[in-house]
């Protein structure tokens, strides 16, 4: 606190910034969270090709989508404390810049996902900007709003097929080897996004940007004054935000072979988005996770089972209410509280 | 001495009422200057219009030779000037390193993580909240928090502190401790700008007083001569007898 000190502390700060970078993967690479990351997404990655079982490759696939969609959806409502209803936009966008470029230009699958994620960044970005001055109520409204412009704009827009969207020919796996391989090596990607969008999770929650990132979500206006760039960096959030999902989107849709407008803005997908999440915990990395895993596993139970076949919707806004009445920081939450060792573990 | 933030001619209407109007005042480098006056005097709209919290309607703010006036509150802190607020607004779901660490990292130095939890860790342990450095911000006490406050504003280095009625609510030992901990930072080289209410300690700290009442500059001038103003008096302190406590507290 004393002069010198401070002094001191500016002088070191001059030549720091390019060492502390390498400081910093270093100080992460000796944690044990970033790997057990690791280890999660190559175990998800190899299961169904060690077990040779397809139907648990389609299952994991979905579980991989839906991790995506939560872990990159938490960066929004668990760390800046903005609640983003319209969130598949950015998957279903993303599919559909993707898919266009893949099978209209025939553009290698990686580099199309890259451009979709990058073109729906920076959309956000600029959405961004302008819809986070609303808060609460308001914002959340303004992205359905955006969802839904974008439907509509999607379904009346003839070169991506308007209504009826793009069908993929089986011509369209030729480049990844034939329609076998195509659905592997979607699958294999599909979950390198799933760790990607983890790690990116851990990597802000432990940087500077996201300490102000969690300042904002706990308090934006005492942010503001102790200096945190509020209206930039919830705008840069919430491009980041939209990154891995587009890319996720490209990856999925490519895979099942058609996009429409009704599946890809389907406003259903985010609110179950959100019950994973509120599930798992928000603004914990592993929460999502847990949370995305569980909630694929009822739902496949429940449109398998006679009796709630036609139910599964209801339950979730059901679980959905009971989780914010009664465990507000879900399963993370509530483990923490009782073990709060935990938290030198887990993230 | 020199000058190292300048208040000129402010005003600020809100619809009816004029909260500010025309106010002028200077404070120097190193000093400790009193904001004192009747509740809704408008003291902690001046603080408001001082860190870009508001824009005044007229009239400027200049702070170390920079015209800050209509900037956003991020870019004042940028600039050095940090503010503790009346109404404690902790990060509650953040530890108190944390929260500290914020004020750190945005401040006037832009500090990485590891110099901001150092210098972070140093301001927590100097205002007395060493011990409770892990707990969550949400965990500490009215006291507690009032220091929290302070703490995060000074992590971040500040050249200029704004405190807004930081003693208000605390019990006489917390308020005994807590003069120690602003004349500590005084003698850290940070200047001062204070409201307060509870007159024995504004009338110790202060090098000079401005008093205001309804936006405007009612007095200036050193504690003594503030408590046996006429004016004064009449506006806020009601009563001459505080010319003895002000008179105890400079001897």
């Amino acid at each position: 606190m004393s002069n010198s000190v401070s002094q001191e502390v500016a002088k070191a700060g001059t030549f720091k910034p390019r060492r502390a970078l390498a400081e910093e993967l270093l100080r992460h690479a000796r944690r044990p969270f970033p790997w057990l990351i690791v280890v999660f997404t190559v175990i998800v990655g190899v299961a169904p090709n060690v077990l040779d079982d397809v139907s648990l490759r389609e299952s994991l696939l979905l579980a991989a989508v839906y991790v995506t969609l939560a872990s990159n959806l938490n960066l929004m409502i668990g760390y800046a404390g903005y609640v983003n209803f319209g969130n598949i936009v950015f998957f279903g966008l993303g599919g559909y810049i993707g898919v266009y470029l893949a099978t209209t230009w025939h553009v290698n699958l990686v580099l199309s996902a890259l451009i979709g994620g990058v073109g729906v960044s920076a959309l956000a970005y600029l959405f961004g900007l302008g819809i986070l001055r609303l808060r609460g109520a308001f914002f959340a409204l303004a992205t359905i709003g955006v969802n839904e412009a974008i439907h509509a704009f999607v379904t009346n827009f003839e070169p991506w097929g308007g209504a009826t969207g793009i069908y993929l020919s089986m011509d369209a796996y030729e480049p990844l080897g034939g329609p076998m391989n195509g659905l592997w090596l979607c699958y294999y990607l599909i979950v390198v996004v799933m760790g990607l969008s983890l790690l990116l999770s851990y990597a802000i929650k432990t940087s500077k940007f996201g300490l102000g990132i969690l300042a904002i979500g706990q308090n934006e206006d005492a942010a503001a004054v102790l200096g945190v760039p509020t209206p930039r960096y919830k705008a840069i959030i919430y491009s980041i935000s939209g990154f891995l999902p587009a890319v996720a989107g490209c990856l999925y849709f490519f895979k099942s072979g058609i996009i429409e407008p009704n599946g890809a803005f389907d406003l259903t997908t985010s609110i179950e988005a959100i019950v994973m999440l509120m599930l798992g915990g928000a603004g914990t990395v592993t929460g999502p996770v847990i949370g995305a895993f569980l909630y694929e596993e009822l739902r496949s139970f429940l449109l398998f089972s006679e009796t709630f076949s036609h139910l599964q919707l209801v339950l979730a806004g059901a679980l959905l209410l009971v989780i914010v009445l009664f465990v507000p920081g879900g399963l993370m939450g509530w483990l923490f509280a009782r073990v709060p060792r935990l938290r030198k573990w887990l993230q | 001495m020199t000058a190292l933030l300048q208040a000129i001619n402010l005003s600020r209407r809100f619809g009816g009422v004029q909260a500010v109007s025309e106010l002028t005042f200077t404070v120097n480098q190193g000093e400790i200057l009193g904001l004192i006056g009747p509740n809704g005097a408008g003291k902690s709209t001046v603080f408001n219009l001082l860190n870009g919290v508001i824009t005044p309607d007229v009239g400027q703010v200049v702070f170390d030779g920079t015209d800050i006036t209509g900037m956003a509150p991020y870019v004042v802190a940028r600039h050095g000037l940090a503010r503790a607020h009346q109404i404690m607004q902790p990060l509650l779901g953040l530890s108190v390193l944390e929260n500290c660490m914020v004020g750190a990292c945005f401040g006037r130095e832009n500090m990485n993580l590891g110099d901001a939890r150092e210098a972070a860790r140093e301001v927590a342990e100097s205002v007395g909240l060493g011990p409770r450095i892990d707990a969550l911000a949400g965990s500490l006490t009215t006291g507690g928090k009032k220091r929290l406050e302070m703490a995060r504003a000074l992590s971040a280095h500040p050249k200029l502190l704004l405190l807004d009625e930081v003693l208000a609510g605390l019990n006489p030992t917390e308020i005994e401790h807590m003069i120690e901990t602003i004349r500590g930072i005084r003698k850290s080289g940070v200047t001062i700008l204070m409201i307060e209410h509870v007159m024995r300690a504004i009338m110790s700290l202060s090098d000079r007083i401005v008093v205001i009442n309804l936006g405007r500059r009612l007095a200036e001038g050193l504690p003594r001569e503030i408590a046996e103003n006429p004016d004064v008096i009449k506006a806020y302190l009601g009563d001459s007898k505080l010319l003895a406590v002000a008179e105890e507290s400079a001897s």
